[in-house]
């Protein structure tokens, strides 16, 4: 309690599914979820293996509070080495899929090897079998869920599966469950392609045990008390979900739009979350039809959106007429303030698509963003692009270019290989927004110094959810910095990332940490678990994780060098707003972090740090 | 003074606590597969609908059991299943109109809501307004309510 103590192993190339015990040892150490299924990944895989050949493996955890009444208790993660990247990964998703996997009574399941044509593994309970899902192939994520739930004759079985992206193995695909959430980012939906293993079908009613019931129910209630009582995650996330930060972002300055060449968007109020709100002329209808929960989710950040059926995306359309997935903060500034599109209703129809065909948004419009830029500079041309004019801020354009990405056609091909092989191939690679390969998010390092690092130095390649600094520098969580000075900020960057790496291996969701600290986690994972958990515990077993992630990756050949930002960054000064004059001061961030990390000057984790972190 | 348990769907999101509190509550785990309130998915409607036992003054469920088994709480006016009586024939889970008595093959007796002796842990856990406990007879004046303030709305807007 209240890991389940068994591992499913599906052996792809030899059709086997086995269980075996969890190494209890490591749950000690690294809780579980991304911790523990990243210490299997390192244990049994070669880093310098091709994250798309058969020796690559593919893990998808829990965590100990997994499908527990704890708040926002249903998350899951998949770890392998990213198809995107080559660096470790780690994609996390809410959802519903994550508890019922625990429900079924395993911790995690780990594939490996490459099956010699497409299956999906159907679990119930203790039974695990791999079916034939040539069916399946070819399927988009919503049709093959409503294909085996059909079949299986059980409403209850929850899916998550790839869609076309995954299976041209598109290096932005992702692995989607619940048909629109998703184990976004790094390319593990690729992965997962190249496993030919289409989906995972999961049916569980054995139920989650917790070491002490009493202790574990006043533990989770005063965090819930917390989350209600908090306006972020009592109010402003449940109003307007993750797109309460658009215009807050913006008005810092700190928007990256039209491929960071600037770093405010004049759009930016019509495509937030205030403008889903509002009220359409065209139908009288909102963008946003409700909010919806995670599994033990009280936050209820998802959005539920319907796009106004009169508008050119998805007239005649009637599957995309329907409510599903909407923008969040992040899907929202990549399709919309990155490539300067500022159409609402065409950048709900870009996420829908990236839900039911499975890519990442992000690196999704971060790539296209690249890719107008070289359009623009006369880099690539129509002869490229197939006859699609990449301007920045055509809704056409990004609409087509979606629609052929989603389909693996044409130049859609080129930017499902992402921004750094994209620029590459074009020979404009100072145009590509990325870290170890892997693209930006929503926030510019300009605006927010903190970022720069934050992203410089992300395990996974840039990321805002390894070390979310952005909750201090602009809201003031745990406490304000100033966002335009690199004062301080090593030691920010270094406590975000290891209380996020415990909070990923607990089961519960990083967003609790608006309002939660470790002293309240830490609790509920004591009653609920064997063993004696702290909040100083959990930070040090962050910081394990965290060291454990960049040993990885430095055997798989990235040095301190891959700790760097593109030059823009660097060079070019924002031009608008509150950071107006400012480059990221990474250089003035970088050599203290690797101080404070007990690394050396070229970024390598010395023996003592490994030593005492037991690594 | 009897209390009726409410379910306002326009407020569910479909975090599903209240299926763990539930089946916290009698199995001492949390398993959603056994919990005596469900909340239902209508994804293309965008709507989560949570339905459990109703407690039906004229209880079918009661009045078809061969041995007794279900009875009426004094204090709460909840139809209760006496697991020590129950012997599992299901006659109960075929009388009742709305599929909310079920049988649970881990125990062989039958699973249906019985207000948690007055208390339910599900409205307590319910972080929106879905769930709540009223008092018998005011069900419907949450409604009448909303409609009241569009009446009101709508008169002004007449009268500007």
């Amino acid at each position: 309690m209240s890991w389940t103590g068994k591992i499913l192993r599906v052996n792809l190339s030899k059709g086997t599914c086995e269980s075996e015990p969890l190494n209890m040892e490591w749950a000690k150490q690294y809780l579980g979820q991304r911790g523990l299924a990243t210490k299997y990944l390192v244990e049994e895989t070669d880093p310098k293996v091709d994250p798309l050949s058969p020796g690559n493996k593919m893990i998808m955890a829990t965590g100990p509070l997994t499908g527990t009444i704890a708040p926002t208790g249903g998350r899951y993660s998949v770890v392998t080495k990213g198809a995107l990247t080559g660096a470790i990964a780690c994609s996390n998703s809410g959802g519903f899929f994550g508890a019922e996997l625990k429900n079924a009574g395993w911790d995690m399941i780990i594939f490996e090897g490459k099956s010699d044509k497409p299956v999906y593994l159907n679990v119930v309970n203790e039974k695990a079998e791999l079916l034939d899902a040539g069916h399946l192939w070819g399927k988009s994520v919503w049709e093959t869920e409503d294909m085996i739930r059909e079949s299986g004759g059980d409403n209850d079985v929850r899916i998550a599966s790839i869609g076309k992206a995954g299976e041209n193995q598109l290096l932005l695909a992702c692995i989607v469950n619940d048909k629109d959430r998703a184990a976004g980012r790094s390319g593990v939906g690729a992965v997962m392609g190249s496993k030919n293993l289409k989906a995972v079908c999961l049916r569980g009613t054995l139920g989650v045990k917790v070491r002490d019931g009493m202790e574990f129910m006043q533990a989770t209630n005063a965090a819930r008390k917390i989350l209600a009582d908090n306006a972020v995650t009592g109010e402003g996330l449940p109003t307007y979900g993750t797109q309460v930060l658009m215009n807050v972002i913006n008005e810092s300055g700190a928007l990256p739009t039209r491929n960071s060449g600037d770093v405010q968007f004049e759009g930016a109020s019509k495509i937030g979350g205030e403008a889903m709100h509002e009220i359409r002329k065209s139908d009288g209808k909102a963008n946003l039809v409700s909010n919806s929960a995670c599994f033990s989710c009280p936050i209820s950040c998802a959005r539920i959106s319907q796009i106004d059926p009169e508008h050119f995306t998805v007239k005649g359309k009637p599957k995309y007429q329907k409510p599903s997935g909407g923008l969040e903060y992040e899907s929202a500034w990549s399709l919309g303030a990155a490539t300067g599109v500022d159409d609402l209703e065409a950048l709900t129809y870009c996420n829908f698509v990236c839900n039911e065909q499975g890519f990442d948004p992000i690196s999704f419009g971060s790539t296209v963003a690249a890719a107008m830029e070289m359009y623009e500079s006369g880099k690539i041309t129509d002869k490229e692009t197939g006859g699609i004019a990449l301007k920045f801020g055509s809704t056409e354009a990004l609409v087509q270019i979606i629609e052929a990405t989603a389909m693996g056609e044409g130049f859609g091909l080129d930017i499902g290989m992402g921004s750094k092989r994209l620029c590459d191939k074009y020979d404009n690679p100072e145009a590509s927004m990325t870290v170890k390969g892997q693209e930006f998010p929503a926030y510019d390092p300009r605006g927010i110094q903190g970022m720069g690092l934050a992203y410089a130095t992300s395990n996974r390649g840039a990321c805002h959810l390894r070390g979310y600094t952005v909750a201090s520098e602009v809201l003031g969580i745990p406490e304000k910095t100033d966002p335009l000075v690199t004062d301080g900020k090593a030691g920010l960057v270094k406590a975000f990332q290891d209380a996020t790496a415990a909070v990923d291996s607990s089961g519960t969701c990083v967003f609790t940490t608006f309002a939660l600290t470790l002293d309240d986690i830490a609790p509920q994972i004591a009653a609920a678990c064997e063993g004696d958990w702290t909040a100083d515990k959990l930070v040090e077993i962050g910081e394990r994780i965290w060291n454990m992630e960049r040993q990885y990756n430095l055997d798989a050949g990235f040095t301190g060098k891959d700790d760097m930002l593109p030059k823009r960054l660097l060079k070019d000064a924002a031009k608008t707003g509150p950071a107006k004059g400012l480059t990221s001061g990474l250089d003035k961030m970088l050599p203290e972090y690797y101080e404070l990390r007990g690394w050396s000057a070229d970024g390598v984790p010395s023996d003592d740090t490994k030593n005492r972190l037991a690594l | 003074m009897e209390k009726v348990l409410l379910m306002d769907a326009k407020a569910c999101t479909g975090c599903m606590q209240c299926e763990m509190a539930c089946s916290y509550q009698t199995e001492g785990a949390f398993n959603p597969s056994k919990s005596r309130i469900k909340v239902f998915e209508f994804k293309e409607q965008s709507l989560f609908v949570p339905y459990t036992c109703t407690q039906c003054a004229e209880a079918w469920c009661m009045k078809v059991c061969p041995v007794d088994a279900i009875s009426v709480d004094d204090n709460t006016g909840a139809k209760i299943v006496s697991n020590d009586v129950c012997v599992g024939c299901k006659v109960c889970t075929i009388a009742c109109p709305f599929g909310t008595i079920n049988y649970n093959a881990d125990t062989g007796k039958v699973l249906k809501c019985d207000l948690c002796g007055g208390d339910p842990a599900c409205v307590k856990i319910c972080p929106t307004t879905a769930l709540s406990f009223v008092e018998a007879g005011k069900e419907g004046l949450g409604k009448m309510r909303e409609w009241a303030a569009k009446t009101e709305a709508s008169l002004q807007t007449t009268q500007s």
